[in-house]
């Protein structure tokens, strides 16, 4: 049973990474959200596991799962949706507004651009949109 | 007065000049006056104790773990700087109240000054040497701050920024010798170090601590060769300059090699070091300082240069050579200060310093002339003033110290510097003053008010009356003198006095006036010539190196950090999993103790359905609905997962989540392209396999060495489960940990999620007031379902609707005991309500919606507050919990917590935050032209509303 659950982790942080890397929004959008898979389960497993022994005390049990991975993975999740809403909001907006789904800024070769560096005083950012 | 209450006041009087600012300049400059003068009358009131050789000390404990205290005391010493600071101080607040135009914010300006004064006094009392840093810090920033004032000038500001690069590095030097001296005394108390000769000068730590401790003094006195900030920092203010440069921040090097003295000096390393470093910087700093021909930076370098001259009396370790410095250091104060508000008089005055375009002020300018005059004629060493004196006996100690087995070389070197400075000191007073009147200055000069040249008129009078009798200053000398040598060495037995007759001292000043007079009448010649040698320009080394640093800085860092996330993320991953890697194979694990969970074929199925749907997924994630689709599976599989291994709060939690996780997705892929265009190489996507595979192995490895071991300590779930029930109220632990025990997390979670929200709702609100907004009403449609709003869904979730909150609030009344809570109630709550904007549209169920989200977040917050608060007025912790049990007939009884207050907040928190955030993306979906329909459903077989039909019916 655990080797399942290390391997499922593992699974789906590959595909976390892998999507990650990916040039365009969307693919990272999802990306992101196998990587708070991940996480979430291996916090969840990090207070070992255990079956048919939930953590609702009842009289005459005394064999408990770890309760505690359990409550700060159940508020990782709602809060891991927050996360991914803003993130998919960002590439949303960004797409909206340079019509553009590319994760790095683009340059006319297809490279990524070099961010332009802070000049003396003139105050220029490399801000781009 | 308390040493605390002396260190303090600068810096709690330096916000008088900000707040006073709008009642007017004087205002400002009485209450910065005021402040340096109370702060100058309490140092005096140790006077008496310190003259009889007292030390006052001040002492509390700050961090003690770290030898950190705030300690202070009071020496000679000490209280010689921190009179000539506070003293010099309210001169310069004066003529500062003058000098400034009206133009200048006068308010920063004292500010800025209290600042600095306040770490200058800080350095010179602290009693330990941690503290002592966090004040030469200080200085470093508040002299950065007062050297750029004058903002619009590009030169203030490159030098203010030079300054605060050497000194700042300096300092962090010193950081590194302060603390390698405090390990080696065992404490970071000065008092306690300074009785620690012996033990200090014999570690092996001893010349890495020396020479880091020099870096710090060298940089801030502007020592060779790091001499050259000094004279651009002259594009300051006058004020400052005389201030800084005069008495205090370029004194603050020279203190703290006076103060180290006792356990630093006579050795070799010491000798060689600080003694060559002074000649050096003597000698270069007078032959630059000749042939400058801007005032301040002729008094720059002669500032260098006599500092120069200090620390190698400093250097050569003689009780003598430590009695010359302190005088000099008080002579040099007063003629300096004096020159550099000269110099500011005629910049003020007759608009420019440069000595050029200057000449025959002395009858326009008779009273800054006199004292002019007086100042420099102490700089070059002429007879009647203090200046004299101590370059006399700095003659005489040089005669007596062997360089190089000569006795010749230290004198000869020593004479020309005296020579080049008495050579700029007639040049200052003869370029500028003396020769015709010119009738092309860029201002018409005469004397300023009594505010301006009273100041450096005062330091005259101490200049002559020094100078005439030296045995008035005599007892403060030697009092201060003795503090420097404190144990190590007895006090000379010599005097001040005018005259010591006629020996090679004497016949080296001769030689220095004589040599210094001719050199100015050659002056001309002279000039050409050094301008043919062409010297190198400090600053164009400077720059270059500078230049360098942020080449090699920019190349690394473009390398790392170009900008591209993908890149970013690669370089994250291959370390993380490295430096894992390398843990795992050097660390020491332990065998494995707990007995792995039998295999049952469900979960296998489980596994397997989990993994061919992710494989599936990332194989054909261009296709970004089926990536959706296969998404959704995934989580499914994590519920079902969490619910085997005994967690169903979290079962609940992840496929609610699920699904309104999926529905944002849908709702954004509404705005994006379907498919994702296939861009990268096949080494690009091999490299990137890798890099994945590699992290999920490591995942792997990691989780499942740590579910094969029993945690390495005692588990702290045993506390959450035996007091879930007696100090909790409830069976469900993790809802009791949520709401109770780590209640104070969970109202930042909450706080958390409603600022995301917030978020999204701001960036929907920019991109619909920015052009976005046109392009998107316009937008092509593309294929759209013929009855968009079906019947059968409409009266399916309508009838639903009641249940489902039903089951909503059940969930969440149930959560203290049973699986459930505010988390998930809310989620699914807003599951409903999501429905609703399926079924009939976003504008029908908006115009039937009665709060807006906002509020709905921001009640959720305060109503988890306030249930916090709540408890304090029974004498308890915030958040701490009360609970009973409550039967309302005709229901069976059941458990009320004033947990379940805070839980309402979670609620109404994650209602709030969930429906905003969907809200608003469907609020980025509205079209043009597209009509909103009254109706909750396009057919509706009990309206007979035919207009409707034919639309639908032409759509279809």
């Amino acid at each position: 049973m655990e080797m399942l659950v290390a391997s499922a982790v593992g699974v789906l942080t590959a595909a976390g990474v892998y999507l990650v890397l990916r040039k365009r929004t969307f693919p990272v959008m999802i990306g992101t959200a196998f990587l708070s898979y991940a996480v979430n389960v291996f916090l969840f497993a990090s207070g070992r596991l255990a079956i048919n022994e939930p953590p609702v005390l009842q009289d005459g049990v005394t064999a408990y799962s770890d309760p505690l991975p359990q409550a700060l993975v159940l508020t990782a999740i709602v809060i891991s949706f927050g996360m991914t809403a803003v993130v998919v909001m960002v590439g949303v907006g960004a797409y909206l507004s340079s019509q553009d789904d590319h994760i790095d800024d683009q340059s006319e070769d297809g490279v990524p651009d070099e961010p332009e560096m802070i000049e003396g005083e003139s105050g220029q950012t490399g801000a781009k949109t | 007065m308390s040493l605390f209450l002396i260190v303090a006041l600068p810096f709690l009087g330096a916000l008088l000049p900000g707040l006073m600012y709008q009642a007017g300049r004087n205002a400002c400059a009485w209450a910065t006056f005021f402040v340096t003068l109370t702060a100058f009358i309490g140092l005096m009131t140790h006077f008496p104790a310190v003259m009889a050789g007292e030390v006052v000390q001040a002492r509390v404990e700050w961090l003690p773990a770290l030898g950190l205290n705030a300690n202070f005391f009071i020496d000679g010493l000490g209280f010689f700087f921190a009179a000539l600071i506070l003293g010099i101080g309210l001169l310069i607040i004066t003529y500062g109240r003058f000098y400034l135009s009206r133009k200048d914010n006068m308010g920063e300006f004292f500010t800025y000054l209290l600042l600095f004064q306040g770490a200058m006094v800080g350095i010179v009392l602290s009693d330990n040497i941690l503290m002592l840093l966090v004040f030469w810090e200080l200085t470093s920033l508040s002299s950065f701050l007062l050297i750029g004032y004058w903002k619009h000038l590009e030169e203030g500001r490159q030098g203010a920024r030079m300054a605060l690069t050497v000194t700042g590095m300096g300092g962090l030097a010193m950081i590194g010798g302060m603390l390698l001296l405090g390990n080696i005394a065992g404490s970071y108390d000065l008092t306690v170090i300074l009785e620690n000769r012996e033990a200090i000068q014999e570690s092996p730590l001893y010349l890495p601590a020396l020479i880091l401790i020099l870096l710090g003094c060298f940089t801030k006195s502007a020592q060779f060769p790091f001499h050259f900030w000094l004279p651009h920092a002259m594009a300051a203010p006058t004020p400052v300059s005389a201030y800084l440069h005069s008495a205090t921040m370029v004194k603050a090097g020279i203190f703290l090699m006076a103060r180290m003295w006792p356990v630093l000096s006579g050795t070799e390393a010491w000798f060689w070091l600080v003694t060559g470093a002074g000649l050096i910087t003597m000698v270069i700093a007078a032959i630059i300082a000749l042939f400058k021909n801007d005032l301040k930076g002729l008094l720059a370098f002669s500032t260098v240069s006599h500092l120069g001259l200090i620390t190698m009396l400093l250097g050569t370790g003689t009780a003598y050579g430590a009695l010359v410095a302190v005088f000099h250091i008080l002579n040099h104060a007063t003629f300096k200060a004096a020159l550099f508000m000269s110099a500011g008089i005629v910049d003020h005055e007759a608009g420019t310093r440069d000595i050029t375009r200057l000449g025959g002020l002395r009858r326009l300018m008779p009273v800054t002339f006199v004292i002019a005059t007086i100042a420099a004629l102490s700089m070059a060493g002429i007879p009647g003033f203090n200046g004299f004196i101590s370059k006399e006996m700095m003659l005489k100690e040089t005669t007596k110290t062997i360089v190089f087995d000569s006795v010749y070389l230290l004198p000869v070197l020593a004479t020309i510097g005296a020579l080049f400075s008495a050579a700029y000191s007639f040049r200052f007073i003869g370029h500028t003053f003396l020769g015709p009147v010119r009738d092309d200055y860029p201002m018409k000069p005469h004397d300023p008010g009594v505010g301006m040249w009273g100041p450096p008129a005062l330091l005259c009078v101490l200049v002559v009356g020094i100078g005439v009798a030296p045995f008035l200053a005599e007892p403060l000398v030697f009092m201060v003198t003795d503090a420097v040598l404190g144990s190590a060495a007895a006090l000379p037995d010599e005097h001040l006095k005018i005259w010591h007759g006629v020996n090679a001292a004497l016949w080296m000043s001769v030689i220095a006036v004589v040599g210094g007079l001719i050199l100015l009448a050659a002056f001309n010649p002279a000039a050409r010539a050094w301008a043919a040698a062409g010297p190198p320009a400090a600053k164009g080394i400077f720059d270059a190196i500078i230049d360098s640093i942020v080449a090699v800085a920019r190349a690394v860092t473009m390398r790392l950090h170009d900008g591209a996330m993908t890149r970013y993320a690669a370089i994250f991953a291959v370390t993380v999993v490295g430096l894992g890697t390398h843990a795992y194979f050097t660390g020491n694990a332990t065998a494995p103790t707990r007995e792995m969970l039998p295999l049952s074929p469900v979960p296998v199925m489980a596994w397997v359905l989990l993994v061919v749907a992710t494989a599936v997924l990332v194989t054909y994630h261009n296709q970004r609905f089926l990536a959706l689709v296969l998404m959704g599976v995934v989580g499914l599989v994590i519920s079902v997962g969490f619910a085997y291994l005994s967690a169903p709060d979290l079962a609940l939690t992840q496929i609610s989540v699920e699904v309104v996780t999926v529905i944002l997705l849908l709702l954004a892929l509404n705005f994006l392209p379907r498919e994702t265009p296939l861009e990268s190489s096949p080494i690009r996507r091999f490299r990137d396999a890798a890099i994945a595979g590699a992290a999920g192995i490591a995942a792997s490895a990691m989780i499942y060495s740590i579910m094969i071991r029993d945690a390495a300590g005692p588990v702290i779930s045993a506390y959450h489960l035996e007091n879930s029930y007696k100090g909790g109220g409830g069976t469900n632990v993790v809802n009791v940990i949520l709401v109770d025990f780590r209640g104070f997390d969970t109202f930042g979670e909450i706080i958390v999620l409603g600022i995301a929200a917030l978020i999204i709702y701001a960036l929907t609100e920019t991109l619909l007031s920015s052009s976005v907004r046109a392009r998107l009403l316009n937008r092509p449609v593309g294929k759209v379902a013929g009855d968009a709003h079906p019947m059968m869904m409409v009266v399916m979730t309508r009838v639903t609707m009641p249940i489902v909150l039903m089951i909503g609030v059940y969930i969440f009344l149930r959560g203290h005991n049973e699986p459930g809570g505010g988390f998930i109630s809310g989620l699914v709550v807003a599951i409903a309500i999501l429905m609703q904007y399926m079924a009939s549209g976003f504008e029908w169920a908006e115009k039937r919606q009665r709060y807006p989200y906002h509020g709905i977040i921001g009640a959720g917050v305060l109503i988890a507050g306030l249930t916090g608060i709540g408890a304090w007025f029974f004498g308890s912790e915030f958040l701490a919990s009360t609970f009973g049990y409550v039967r309302i007939p005709p229901f069976d009884k059941f458990h009320l917590a004033s947990a379940l207050g805070f839980d309402l907040g979670v609620f109404l928190c994650v209602v709030g935050a969930v429906l905003l955030s969907l809200e608003s993306f469907s609020r980025l979906a509205r079209r043009s032209g597209s009509q909103s329909s009254e109706y909750a459903m396009d057919i509706d077989p009990s309206r007979d509303d035919p207009k409707s039909e034919t639309v639908t019916g032409k759509e279809a």
